[in-house]
């Protein structure tokens, strides 16, 4: 069976794929250098004491801390509410695109869009603006009598959420909106047919048909909001301490590099357990279509 | 799909409320930076009082802040430069791969995209650090190719992968080798996607704050890494000026490409 | 322009479990015109693009003229390769499509837009050479592609199902240009199709492909009339195949399998020697050229296709009704023993 021939076919089938490799090669070491290796690092530093020994100690210390479990228990808070919001607010708005014209809802969605594009600083000095204690909202809030004290709107875990809502749900309704767009209008129109009102087909016809983009979209929303930093920082005014804070504060404030490498694990294993968790759900989802 | 309710008047009504309520959220920040930039006094009045050009003036007039915007636009420009043709080449070797190598290619790439940002300035200011290269326009380009890479291969493996590459072996039968038959038949009939993704990177740069924050400085300080320390120290107005300058400039991208899409 | 010839010796493919090529061997002669045909997943293709350069065989040969390819890259081959859906590039003119292979030869460019010109006037698009592709109908693309893959002068051309997407009166006009283009050029030709009507029409040879091997390669008169196996048999036509003693008239022994056209029937016998069949009237039906009657005899069913010229007849039958058809005893076709399962 193995001929020369067939022994020369196999490596000049072996160099293809190596040349094809190599095609794929200079981005994979771009992401190495700029992404594989950083986070190896962090690894490595958390188990290493300052002088470059192999310890437990920065998690033993990490993991009896109370300020490491407020961390842990405000950065899960925040993507939870975040989550939350994004779905609450952001299915109706995606819903009331899709069942618009094409032609309108491309307009509309430029205001989708140029939150989205503009500079997550442009727009948390937005909300700075408008929730300051004499800010807009606060001015309208005590000027309509709703109010009579200016409410604490920023600076604390509520601006941070504000923020954190505000950067995410773009990102939430664009693959809900796509998932919407794609649902078979004569579906609807068939529920409606067979007596279905609006409420109960949104729950059993339209609901179900979108959830590939509902879960896309949020996690999205969750993976990203679990290391956020610029809008806790800023927003939070050094009252809400999230993982990602305490990372910097840590370095900045103690220069202990093995300890904010051990939040980074600690981090890096909340996305990991999150992702896992929600791509099986999503392969699940697909699964279920299928069998279905 | 509310066409099959016609007679539900409310269902519609409350459902837009709730829209446009959600809209004015989404650009109620961005807009309302825009009368306060133009405000005469230091003050953050709304509205305000007094108008002038002070806090443009202060923007264009102050030499950091005008390295700072020469750096970003330089990055911007640079980022899609390096990332593009980067993940371009990635799609061609993952399209032309087995698919269990090519999924396995395509997980790694997007790697950065779900790392946490935090995670990646800290490590990346280590890997920087050995390389001396913390504080170079260097150093926070591969930052911000790292992070346009999974955009850019977001973009294009769709595109790649709907081409016609019967094209591609017609070229190759008629003489052309690899690279001329990617570049002289797939690249300008992809190149829209190309576009689309060079904007993308293109903004993913300029809107990058964590890995400038810590990784650059100096001179070579990002526009975004300026705005957070001015923000997170005093709330200085010129904030405001250079927030209106962004947000036209978004605005002007934003109906670009929809003209674009409607041509 | 001389052609050259195309030798296949010991060709394999294996895909996982699925054998695609089972050691092809194939010799085309210079100037050849020769069809692969066999129905979908018989390996025709996959042999038409190794080739081309486009499928790595596992082992084997692939030479043309005296030139071993098999391990040459596509774009040193030197062969015009027309593509199913002809793959013309969308981003240029009719001209530049034909006139790319000529730059990318550094020909140049006053010489490579007159044998541009010269290619398109050759398959009768005079004057089309500034028109955008999107612009062509489906026989003008066709007409592209042949202009594009002939205007280098290659030594062998491929086509692969190149008429497939074009209406059947369009089809059936192609199929004459193309082969009046073959003989004016005298390029070694391989064509692929799954249409055997059209194999018969253009072919000097076809080589019938079924899972893998070549059934059989012979001229389209021998390939119709003297099938090597039941496949080809079936494959090319309406044909009977039967016991030796199915019939009423001129039986053989029961062992020899026998094949005989529907076309070979007919209701009167005809001079010479004949053979008859007898049996009872299923179906019939009227399809223009011929009337088609389906005839059960014995647990078998039999197709009859009497031309309109000599059916008179036909029209009175009623199912149920028994009837007897005769052909010339010489256009019963034995087949070999171990070829016959």
């Amino acid at each position: 069976m193995n001929t020369p021939r067939s022994a020369q076919l196999m490596r000049d089938a072996r160099y293809e794929r190596i040349f094809f490799l190599s095609m794929s090669l200079p981005a994979m070491v771009l992401v190495g250098i700029g992404a594989l290796i950083p986070a190896a690092w962090i690894i490595q530093q958390s188990f290493q004491t300052l002088g470059g020994d192999f310890t437990l100690e920065n998690y033993a210390k990490l993991l009896s801390s109370s300020l490491t479990w407020r961390a842990l228990f405000v950065t899960i808070e925040l993507s939870a509410a975040t989550l939350g919001i994004c779905i609450v607010l952001g299915i109706p708005l995606a819903f009331a695109l899709a069942s618009t014209p094409p032609r309108i809802a491309n307009r509309l969605m430029m205001l989708i869009l140029l939150p989205l594009w503009t500079s997550i600083l442009v727009r948390t000095y937005g909300w700075l603006v408008l929730l300051r204690s004499d800010g807009l909202v606060n001015k309208t809030l005590i000027g309509s009598g709703i109010v009579s004290e200016p409410l604490p709107l920023i600076y604390n875990f509520t601006g941070t959420l504000i923020g954190m809502v505000h950067y995410m749900l773009p990102l939430f309704v664009l693959p809900t909106y796509a998932a919407m767009r794609d649902i078979d209008a004569n579906a609807v129109r068939a529920a409606a047919s067979m007596g279905a009102s609006l409420w109960h087909s949104f729950w059993t016809v339209i609901l179900p048909l979108s959830m590939g983009g509902i879960v896309s979209g949020g996690t999205i929303v969750f993976i990203y909001t679990l290391g956020f930093f610029i809008t806790p920082a800023i927003l939070g005014g050094g009252k809400v301490a999230p993982i990602a804070i305490r990372m910097e504060r840590t370095l900045s404030t103690f220069q202990n590099w093995g300890a904010a490498s051990a939040l980074g694990v600690l981090l890096l294993v909340l996305v990991a357990i999150v992702a896992a968790t929600l791509f099986g759900a999503m392969r699940l989802l697909r699964r279920h279509r299928v069998g279905g | 799909m509310l066409d099959a309710y016609p007679d539900n008047r409310l269902g519609r009504f409350l459902l837009w409320l709730l829209a446009a309520l959600v809209l004015t959220f989404l650009v109620l920040p961005t807009l309302v930076v825009i009368p306060l930039s133009f405000s005469g006094s230091n003050l953050l009045e709304f509205p305000p009082r007094s108008l002038s050009l002070r806090w443009y003036e202060n923007f264009f007039g102050s030499g950091a802040w005008m390295a700072a915007l020469r750096t970003s636009i330089l990055l911007g420009v640079l980022t899609p430069m390096v990332a593009v043709p980067l993940g371009f080449l990635c799609c061609v070797g993952m399209n032309r791969l087995s698919g269990k190598a090519s999924r396995a290619i395509y997980g790694y790439v997007l790697m950065p995209s779900i790392l946490p940002g935090i995670l990646l300035a800290i490590g990346l200011f280590f890997v920087l650090a050995k390389m001396k290269l913390i504080g170079t326009v260097a150093g926070v380009l591969i930052g911000h190719a790292v992070l346009a890479i999974p955009v850019v291969v977001i973009v294009l493996a769709p595109a790649v992968n709907r081409f016609d590459w019967a094209q591609v072996m017609a070229a190759r039968s008629l003489g052309a080798g690899w690279f001329r038959g990617l570049a002289g038949i797939m690249v300008p009939q992809l190149r829209f996607s190309f576009l689309a993704a060079a904007l993308m990177a293109f903004l993913t740069s300029l809107d990058e704050a964590v890995i400038s924050i810590f990784v650059s400085g100096g001179a070579n300080s990002t526009l975004p890494k300026l705005m957070f320390l001015s923000l997170r120290d005093q709330i200085d107005p010129t904030i405001a000026a250079i927030s209106t300058l962004w947000t036209g400039f978004i605005i002007a991208i934003v109906l670009i490409v929809n003209t674009c899409q409607k041509s | 322009m001389t052609s050259l010839p195309i030798s296949i010796n010991r060709i394999r493919k294996v895909y996982g479990n699925y054998i695609a090529l089972d050691d092809v061997s194939l010799e085309i002669r210079a100037g050849e015109f020769l069809t692969l045909l066999g129905p979908s997943g018989s390996g025709k293709t996959t042999l038409l693009m190794a080739l081309a350069g486009f499928t790595r065989p596992d082992d084997g040969n692939l030479r043309i003229g005296e030139r071993d390819v098999t391990r040459l890259a596509p774009n040193r081959r030197d062969i015009g390769i027309v593509f199913q859906n002809y793959a013309l590039f969308p981003h240029m003119s009719v001209l530049a499509n034909v006139e790319y292979p000529l730059r990318l030869r550094k020909i140049r460019k006053a010489e490579a837009h007159e044998r541009a010109q010269a290619a398109l006037s050759r398959v009768k698009l005079d004057g089309y050479g500034d028109r955008d592709i999107a612009a062509l109908s489906g026989g003008q693309r066709q007409r592209v592609a042949l202009a594009r893959a002939i205007v280098f002068e290659p030594r062998v051309m491929l086509m692969d199902e190149p008429l497939s997407a074009l209406d059947k009166n369009l089809r059936e006009h192609m199929q004459f240009e193309i082969r009046k283009l073959h003989d004016d050029l005298g390029i070694t030709t391989i064509y692929v199709t799954h249409d055997q009507r059209e194999a018969l029409t253009m072919s000097d040879r076809i080589a019938v492909m079924n899972a893998g091997r070549i059934q059989q390669i012979d001229t389209p008169d021998e390939i119709y009339h003297r099938p090597r196996t039941q496949f080809v048999a079936e494959f090319m036509g309406e044909a009977n195949i039967l016991p030796g003693d199915a019939f009423s008239e001129g039986a053989r022994p029961a062992s020899d399998m026998v094949m005989i056209r529907a076309e070979s029937f007919h209701l009167e016998p005809p001079a010479g020697e004949t053979i008859a069949l007898t049996g009872r009237l299923t179906a019939k039906a009227f399809r223009g050229e011929n009337w088609l009657l389906q005839v059960t005899t014995g647990e078998r069913q039999v197709l009859f296709s009497i031309p309109a010229t000599r059916a008179a007849g036909c029209e009175a039958l009623t199912p149920g009704s028994e009837i007897t058809a005769w052909a010339a005893r010489d256009h019963l076709h034995v087949f070999a023993r171990e070829a016959a399962t």
